[in-house]
């Protein structure tokens, strides 16, 4: 159990990151993420989403016709992301401002619809809850990253307005510079933060199998 | 049937990227001369920091991609990227603005895509577009020209490199003294605000087709790029795409309502028409390749800048009608690929 947890782990966060990986949930990943709050506030909705939804399909999966089993799943997540958002309208109507209809347009995020129909319907709710946990903290990670990143780079700031998630006075965050590359706000900033963290991510990926490679054979299968 | 007959020799020169590169720099010499002379040193400033930006990145990419950096300089075509974007520039232009838009035309527009030859996006335009889209306001900064009647205070030489390099004007000018706004920005916002034609050209800087200074640096443009024609870089369907695109839609509207639309000849003389249709669109690597292709890729540009011009929030739409045209290259080359004998209009051999 304990290397199956650490390996759907590394699957969520790293190997099949949705949004690294797969690409999955490319709309709200590249429209709402121009600050960290705004990033973080979304992460969490679909994280909470995914992980209900998760756990719905999982424990209904024996009596969910295969035939129609695509409406289904939406009728689920549709009535989560009510839910969520209500629950956002209610405690950080904000933030809620700010994401606008991305939170309702959760439902149309196929990272959700893929691990209903890849991994809940064909497994037991516990390791369901667990893969829509990882997933959607790797989706949520990538959100926040990429929304610093643009905060940072767009604004010149970083944690703006998190008052929106924590309540109090509205605060200006880690002020770095007064202003700063307009385009990184722009929706072309969102594509260039994107490429440039699957860039990364592949640079990372091929320095490691690079250096794998060199190391002498013994030593090669140990390390798997 | 008559064929036409050659003496010998039959096999013309292969031209080489670097000559090729130098010829295009040499033809567009002319035009930047009269840049200096109408609007001020900053041309120069703008084109060495540029120059040097473009060189340095792509030094740096070329070193990354493991290759070498002294080949990849000698094609000069990092140069005349930089001159491209030095063209589009403002005389008024801080160096990191210059700088960026070099950077990002040679490292993401070029590099990224696969260097010289693989670039879907002209650089200069998408370097240029970056910028204006990140720093409106920085490229705003036309200078009046200076044609001796028009009254504004004029920059030294070292006042202009002091902006280049602060991004400061010297004591007791402000930005409303050295800006104008260009012949494109006074007619749109003009007919914006229901002045007829006829009125806004009353305005000082405007000149006898285009704007006064502008109308002269497209003249020289234009002289360039026919000698450019005349030694085959360029081939005319390009320029003579963009002319029809641009100047049958002018000439349409103007004679329907000439008092609410600008004229054809303002319209040719005006931005960067000229500069765009012999220089920028004619770009070897990111153009349609096949004779018709090209027609199509022109006329299409036109038809952009025009539509841009007329219904558009900028004043000149050729950086991105360029970009836009770029992405539907693919598309046009396939479609117009020539017939071989044998084969039907798509490649496939007949039955």
């Amino acid at each position: 159990m304990a290397s199956s947890i650490s390996d759907s782990l590394r699957n969520g966060l790293w190997r099949e990151n949705p949004g690294l990986v797969q690409l999955l949930g490319l709309c709200p990943l590249l429209a709402v993420t121009g600050s960290f709050v705004n990033g973080l506030g979304l992460g969490i909705a679909t994280l909470l989403v995914l992980m209900a939804s998760n756990a719905l399909v999982s424990s209904t999966r024996r009596w969910i016709q295969p035939e129609i089993r695509i409406p289904i799943y939406v009728l689920i997540i549709a009535s989560l992301v009510t839910c969520i958002e209500l629950v956002f309208k209610a405690w950080f109507p904000d933030l809620d401002r700010a994401l606008g209809i991305f939170i309702p347009l959760i439902v149309t995020n196929c990272a959700i619809v893929a691990r209903a129909e890849v991994f809940a319907s064909r497994n037991p709710v516990g390791a369901s809850i667990l893969d829509g946990f990882v997933m959607g903290l790797g989706f949520a990670l990538l959100l926040m990253a990429i929304g610093a990143f643009r905060e940072l780079t767009g604004q010149g700031t970083l944690f703006a307005r998190m008052d929106m998630l924590f309540g109090g006075e509205p605060v200006r965050g880690i002020v770095l510079a007064d202003n700063g590359w307009l385009l990184m706000v722009l929706p072309p900033g969102a594509f260039f933060s994107l490429a440039l963290a699957i860039a990364i991510k592949n640079v990372i990926d091929r320095r490691r199998t690079d250096a794998r490679a060199h190391l002498p054979r013994r030593a090669r299968a140990l390390d798997r | 049937m008559e064929f036409e007959r050659h003496d010998a020799p039959f096999i013309t020169p292969m031209v080489s990227v670097p000559s090729l590169m130098l010829q295009v720099l040499a033809a567009l010499v002319p035009a930047a001369i009269a840049h200096v002379w109408f609007f001020g040193p900053g041309f120069i400033f703008n084109l060495i920091v540029a120059a040097l930006f473009a060189a340095a990145g792509e030094t740096l990419m070329l070193k990354l991609r493991n290759r070498n950096p002294v080949a990849g300089l000698q094609d000069f075509s990092a140069l005349v990227t930089a001159a491209l974007l030095a063209f589009a520039l403002p005389s008024l232009t801080p160096w990191w603005v210059t700088a960026t838009g070099a950077l990002f035309a040679v490292i993401v527009a070029k590099h990224l895509y696969g260097g010289l030859g693989f670039n879907i996006f002209n650089p200069a335009m998408a370097g240029y577009v970056v910028i204006l889209v990140a720093f409106p306001m920085h490229l705003n900064l036309w200078v009046a020209p200076q044609m001796g009647d028009l009254d504004y205070p004029a920059m030294t030489v070292m006042q202009t490199l002091a902006f280049t390099l602060t991004g400061a004007l010297p004591d007791g000018l402000t930005y409303d003294a050295v800006s104008r706004a260009t012949p494109l920005d006074v007619m749109k916002s003009g007919l914006n605000n229901a002045r007829t034609v006829v009125e806004i050209r009353a305005v000082p800087i405007m000149g006898d087709f285009g704007g006064r200074g502008w109308e002269w640096i497209g003249n020289f443009l234009a002289i360039g790029g026919f000698w450019l024609l005349i030694k085959k870089i360029i081939r005319w369907q390009i320029p003579a795409g963009i002319g029809l695109g641009l100047l049958l839609p002018a000439t349409i509207m103007y004679t329907i309502d000439p008092g609410s639309h600008a004229s054809p000849g303002f319209h040719l003389f005006a931005g960067a028409t000229i500069l765009c249709a012999f220089f920028i669109a004619t770009d070897p690597v990111s153009a349609a390749t096949s004779p018709r292709g090209r027609f199509i890729y022109g006329v299409g540009i036109g038809l952009i800048i025009y539509s841009i011009r007329l219904w558009g929030s900028y004043a000149d739409g050729v950086a991105f009608a360029v970009l836009i045209m770029n992405m539907a290259v693919p598309a046009i080359d396939y479609l117009t690929r020539p017939h071989i004998v044998g084969h039907d209009a798509y490649g496939a051999q007949d039955e």
